[in-house]
C-alpha cells in the first residue's frame, strides 16, 4: 500500500484518508460504510452507518438500534472531494459493491459477491475500475458452480423422494441469505415449508421486501405428525442439537459452496451436500476481473495467497491485504484466514 | 460405469452401515454379471495395477482445465484428494460416456502397456467424456488407491442378501487368489472352481479389545490364554503340494518368507495354520521393527536373511488332512496343532505356547510380563469356541499391555485427507535434545494422525493456521506452542530415523494444555524406554 492509496488497509478496516470515513470496519469507527449484513461486515459499535436501503431492516434487527442513513443504488454522495456510490453485489440482499472515485481515479470494493443472478437480491452489477478489491472465498480452480436452477431441481427431487420415503427434508443454510434463496425456489406443490427460529426471524425482517412463500415456525406445541414429509430450514449450528429430535425421521441437506468437497460433506456428517453459494466461484471472480479492466487487484479474504500469484502470472499487479472477514465459514471449523504474502 | 458412480456416490452421501448395505445390495440386485464381478475386484482391494503414473495424470489434467502445474498442485493440496481435485478442475462436459465399469478396468490393464501419448489421449478423452462423480470414480480406478469406507465385510453382507449364500460362506468365497479376469461372478459367488481353492485362505478370526474387568469373563478353567505376538498374522496353507503364505491382509507373501515356505517338506497334505510370521533374531523373537527390513522386500537376499531369520508362531489349525475344522472346538484344534507341529518336528515352525492359569492373578501377572517376552499383550481364547469368521465379541478378547507414553512438541503440520480435508490433521512431534553446540532443539521423532476429537482438531487447526513459520508445499512449520501425550506400542533403535528411533503405531493420546513447551520430554527420555 502506497500512502498516496485512495483506500488503505489499517487496524480498524478499509479506510479512504481523504473522505475519513471506513468501508466495513472491524473496530469501531466514526463514518463506516456497510456493503451487508452478515456479522463479518456489518459490526457493532460505529457512531453512523451508511448501507443500502435494503441492508437497514437488517442491519437494524442485528444490531439495534444504530445511526444508520440509507441509500439507492447509483446515488452519488460527496465527502471532501470524494465521490462514492453503492451498485448491487448480487451476494445476498441488500449487498453492495462501493465505488470509490478521486481526481478521475477509481476503486472498486466488491464486498463480497457472486455473478449469477439468484433470483432474490438485485443482480451483480459490473464496473469498470482502475483497483479492484475482491474477496476470493472460492478463489481455486477446484470450485466450478452449477447454474442455480439445476441445483434447486435436485433440491426439489430429494425432498420428493423424502416425502415419499415418509421422512421430513431438513436444510441447512445462512439464517441471512441462504435461507431466503432456498425458501423463493423451493416447489411448494410438494409440500409445506417449516422453519427454525432463527430463519423465521430473519425471513420475517425480510418479507416486506422480497416475495416468499408461507413458512409455519416450529415451536414447541407443533405436533411432530405435522411435519412429517415437510422441507424444514434450519442455520447449519441446528445440525445435531436436541431441537432436531422432533423431526425424525429425516434426511439432512447443507446448502453451501463448500459442500463441492467430499471431505467437508463428510465432516458436516450431512446425508446430501447441494452446492450452493451465494459468492463466486473460480470462473466468476476471474471474468468480474476481467470486465473490470482493472490493473491492479487487491485480494482479501479467502485463497488469497494463490489467487493472487495467478493474478500475477495473468499480468494483474495484485496483492494481497489482511481483513476480520470470513467468506463462507465452513462451520466446525475455520476458513484459512487470509494471509499476507 | 455410471451405474458403479452412482452407487459409490451413494455409498459416500451415508455414514449408516444399514443404508450402505441396502445400496449395494440394490446395485447388485441390478449390474450385470461381469459388472457385478468388477464391483466385488474393486471393493476388495482387487484393482487393475495403475497404469499411469500420478505425475503424469497431475499433468494431463492441468493442461486440460488450461491452469498452471503449480495452480493445479495447490488445489489438489486443499482438496486432499488426487482424483476428486482431478475431477472437479477437469472442463465439464455434456455426453456421458456409457460403457461398463468391466469394459473401463478391461481398458486400464490394456492401458498400461500404452505410450504416454496414447495414455493422455485415452485419459483426457475419458475424463471429458464422463460426468463429475463417473469422472472421479474412474480417476479414483486409475490412482489405485480406493478407500471409500466400505469394509469388504459390508460388501459381502450385501451380496449374501441378494445372493442368499450365508455371509460366512461368501467370506470364504471371496477371499485368495482371484482376479476379475479369471473367473466369472455365477463361479465365484456359487461355484466351486478347485483350481482356485487350492490356495484360498481361510477368514481370519479377529478379537475385539477385552471391554471389561478380566474377572468377568467367569471360570478361569474355561479359558486358554497365550501372548499376543507382534508380527505379521498370517496363514500357511499346504494343498495339492503346493505351499501358499497369506497375510492378514490378503497378500500372498509366500516369497517373501523362502524359510515358512520350506514347511512344504514337512506339513502333510490338506494343512492350514493360522499363526504369525514373526522376527527371529539370536534365538528370541523379534521387534515388529526388525520385521519391517523384510516386509517391503519380495526379493529377500541372503545377507538379509540371515540378518532377520522369521519363523512362524503357530496359533490354530482351521485345517487337517483337508478338512475344514473350523466348526471343532478350540480345544480340538488345539490338541491336532499341538501333535502336527511335533510331527513337523521344523524350528521355523514353533507353537505359540498356551497357558493354562488357575486363577485370574496369574493372568494378569503374566500380562505384566509382556514386555519382556516382547508380546503386544495376551490373547483369551476360550476352549469351547469355533473358529469363527471376522473380528467377533464373546470368545476370544484380546488384552493389550498400556502403551508407552512421551510428551511431545508438535513441530510441523500437514493438511489430512477424507474427512479432515482443508484442516491441518497430521502432525510431526518433537522431542528436546542438546546439539553439538550445547543448544537445545526439538528433534522430529514421530508422526500422528489420529487421537483427539473434530473440536479439538478444529482448534489445533487454527492455531496453526496463526502460528505458522513456514510453508512448504501442503506441510507448514509452526512455531513450537503446542505439547501432546503421544501414546505408542513398541520402541526400537534405528538408523533410518533422524531421531535414532522407531516407535511403533504412534498416536495422540491427550492434549496437554497444560504443559509448556519447556516442559516436554527429552529424547533421552524416550530412549530409555528401549527395552535392554
Amino acid at each position: 500500500m502506497k500512502r498516496s492509496d485512495l483506500l488503505i488497509f489499517d487496524a480498524k478496516g478499509i479506510y479512504c484518508p481523504q473522505a475519513q470515513v471506513y468501508i466495513d470496519p472491524w473496530k469501531p469507527v466514526n463514518r463506516a460504510i456497510i456493503t451487508h449484513g452478515h456479522s463479518d461486515h456489518a459490526r457493532f459499535g460505529h457512531n453512523k452507518y451508511l448501507t443500502h436501503h435494503s441492508n437497514i431492516p437488517i442491519i437494524r434487527h442485528r444490531l439495534g438500534e444504530i445511526n444508520v442513513q440509507g441509500i439507492g443504488w447509483n446515488e452519488p454522495f460527496q465527502i471532501n472531494g470524494v465521490i462514492f456510490t453503492l451498485h448491487p453485489a448480487g451476494h445476498i440482499i441488500g449487498s453492495s459493491q462501493v465505488r470509490v472515485e478521486y481526481k478521475g481515479e477509481v476503486w472498486v470494493f466488491t464486498g463480497d459477491y457472486k455473478t449469477e443472478n439468484d433470483g432474490v437480491c438485485t443482480p451483480y452489477e459490473l464496473i469498470k475500475c482502475h483497483t479492484m478489491i475482491t474477496e476470493c472465498t472460492f478463489g481455486l480452480p477446484a470450485f466450478k458452480w452449477k447454474p442455480q436452477a439445476l441445483v434447486f431441481e435436485e433440491i426439489n427431487s430429494w425432498w420428493q423422494s423424502n416425502k415419499e420415503d415418509g421422512k421430513t427434508s431438513v436444510l441447512f443454510g445462512y439464517t441471512l441469505g441462504k435461507a431466503q434463496r432456498i425458501l423463493k425456489h423451493l416447489d411448494t406443490s410438494i409440500g409445506q415449508i417449516f422453519t427454525h427460529g432463527a430463519v423465521e426471524n430473519m425471513t420475517e425482517v425480510l418479507r416486506p421486501q422480497l416475495e416468499l412463500p408461507k413458512t409455519t415456525l416450529i415451536t414447541p406445541s407443533t405436533p411432530a405428525s405435522d411435519i412429517r414429509g415437510s422441507v424444514v430450514i434450519a442455520p447449519p449450528s441446528a445440525h445435531g442439537t436436541p431441537w432436531m429430535r422432533k423431526l425424525v425421521p429425516f434426511e439432512t441437506g447443507t446448502c453451501s459452496g463448500w459442500m463441492a468437497f467430499r471431505g467437508a460433506r463428510a465432516r458436516r456428517a450431512t446425508d446430501k451436500g447441494f452446492v450452493l453459494s451465494d459468492h463466486c466461484d473460480w470462473q466468476g471472480l476471474l471474468q468480474s476481473i476481467k470486465a473490470s479492466e482493472a490493473s491492479r487487484v487487491i485480494c482479501t479474504h479467502g485463497y488469497t495467497d494463490i489467487f493472487s500469484r495467478y493474478l500475477r502470472e495473468l499480468g494483474y499487479d495484485a496483492s494481497v491485504e489482511n481483513t476480520d472477514y470470513e467468506g463462507e465459514k465452513e462451520e466446525i471449523t475455520t476458513v484459512e484466514p487470509a494471509q499476507s504474502t | 460405469m455410471r451405474k458403479f458412480a452412482e452407487l459409490i456416490e451413494k455409498l459416500d452421501a451415508t455414514n449408516k452401515t444399514s443404508q450402505k448395505v441396502a445400496a449395494l445390495a440394490g446395485y447388485f440386485a441390478q449390474a450385470d454379471e461381469s459388472d457385478k464381478l468388477a464391483t466385488i475386484a474393486i471393493l476388495s482391494h482387487r484393482r487393475p495395477p495403475r497404469p499411469v503414473n500420478t505425475t503424469l495424470l497431475r499433468a494431463y489434467a492441468a493442461e486440460l482445465a488450461e491452469i498452471p502445474l503449480w495452480l493445479f498442485e495447490e488445489s489438489y493440496h486443499i482438496v486432499g484428494d488426487l482424483a476428486e481435485s482431478i475431477a472437479l478442475v477437469v472442463p465439464n462436459d455434456e455426453h456421458t460416456s456409457d460403457k461398463s465399469l468391466s469394459a473401463i478396468l478391461r481398458e486400464l490393464v490394456q492401458l498400461k502397456s500404452k505410450t504416454d501419448p496414447e495414455k493422455k489421449e485415452y485419459v483426457q478423452h475419458t475424463w471429458m467424456q464422463l460426468d463429475y462423480y463417473s469422472r472421479f470414480v474412474f480417476t479414483k480406478l486409475l490412482t489405485g488407491s480406493f478407500r471409500i469406507g466400505i469394509s469388504q465385510k459390508l460388501m459381502t453382507r450385501a451380496l449374501s442378501q441378494v445372493t442368499s449364500v450365508p455371509e460366512d460362506e461368501l467370506a470364504y468365497r471371496l477371499m485368495g487368489n482371484w482376479s476379475a479376469n479369471d473367473t466369472t461372478f455365477e463361479e465365484l459367488v456359487f461355484g466351486r472352481n478347485e483350481q482356485a481353492y487350492v490356495s484360498k485362505p481361510y477368514p481370519f478370526y479377529l478379537a475385539y479389545a477385552l471391554e471389561n474387568e478380566i474377572h468377568e469373563l467367569g471360570d478361569i478353567s474355561d479359558w486358554a490364554a497365550e501372548h499376543k505376538w507382534d508380527g505379521i498374522r498370517g496363514q500357511v496353507i499346504f494343498r495339492k503340494n503346493e505351499i501358499f503364505i497369506w497375510s492378514r491382509g490378503e497378500e500372498l507373501v509366500t516369497e517373501k518368507y523362502p524359510e515358512i515356505a520350506e514347511l512344504a517338506n514337512v506339513l502333510p497334505e490338506g494343512t492350514v495354520i493360522d499363526g504369525e510370521i514373526l522376527a527371529f533374531v539370536d534365538d528370541q523373537v523379534g521387534l515388529f521393527n526388525d520385521l519391517q527390513t523384510r516386509i517391503g522386500r519380495k526379493n529377500v537376499s541372503k545377507a538379509v536373511l540371515a540378518k532377520v531369520p522369521v519363523i512362524f508362531k503357530a496359533y490354530d489349525l482351521l485345517e487337517f488332512h483337508g478338512q475344514d475344522i473350523r466348526s471343532q472346538s478350540y480345544r480340538e484344534r488345539r490338541i491336532l496343532l499341538e501333535a502336527l507341529v511335533q510331527a513337523a518336528n521344523y524350528p521355523v515352525l514353533q507353537l505359540s505356547h498356551q497357558m493354562n492359569f488357575t486363577s485370574w492373578e496369574e493372568v494378569i501377572t503374566e500380562r505384566g510380563r509382556s514386555r519382556e517376552k516382547r508380546s503386544e499383550g495376551l490373547m483369551l481364547k476360550k476352549k469351547s469356541a469355533s473358529y469363527q469368521v471376522g473380528r467377533k465379541k464373546g470368545d476370544w478378547w484380546k488384552w493389550k499391555i498400556d502403551p508407552l507414553t512421551i510428551d511431545a512438541v508438535l513441530t510441523y503440520a500437514m493438511r489430512g485427507h477424507g474427512r479432515r480435508t482443508n484442516l491441518f490433521t497430521d502432525y510431526t512431534f518433537g522431542l528436546w535434545h542438546l546439539n553439538e553446540k550445547g543448544e537445545k532443539e526439538l528433534v522430529t521423532f514421530a508422526k500422528a494422525y489420529s487421537g483427539l476429537t473434530d473440536q479439538e482438531f478444529a482448534q489445533v487447526d487454527n492455531i496453526i493456521k496463526r502460528t505458522t513459520l513456514e510453508r512448504f508445499g501442503p506441510v507448514r512449520s509452526v512455531e513450537p506452542t503446542l505439547v501432546f501425550e503421544l501414546a505408542f506400542e513398541g520402541i526400537a533403535l534405528s538408523n533410518r530415523h533422524k531421531s535414532g528411533v522407531a516407535v511403533r503405531f504412534p498416536r495422540i493420546l491427550r492434549w496437554r494444555r497444560d504443559k509448556k513447551v519447556a516442559d516436554a520430554n527429552t529424547l533421552d527420555d524416550l530412549k530409555a524406554l528401549i527395552p535392554k
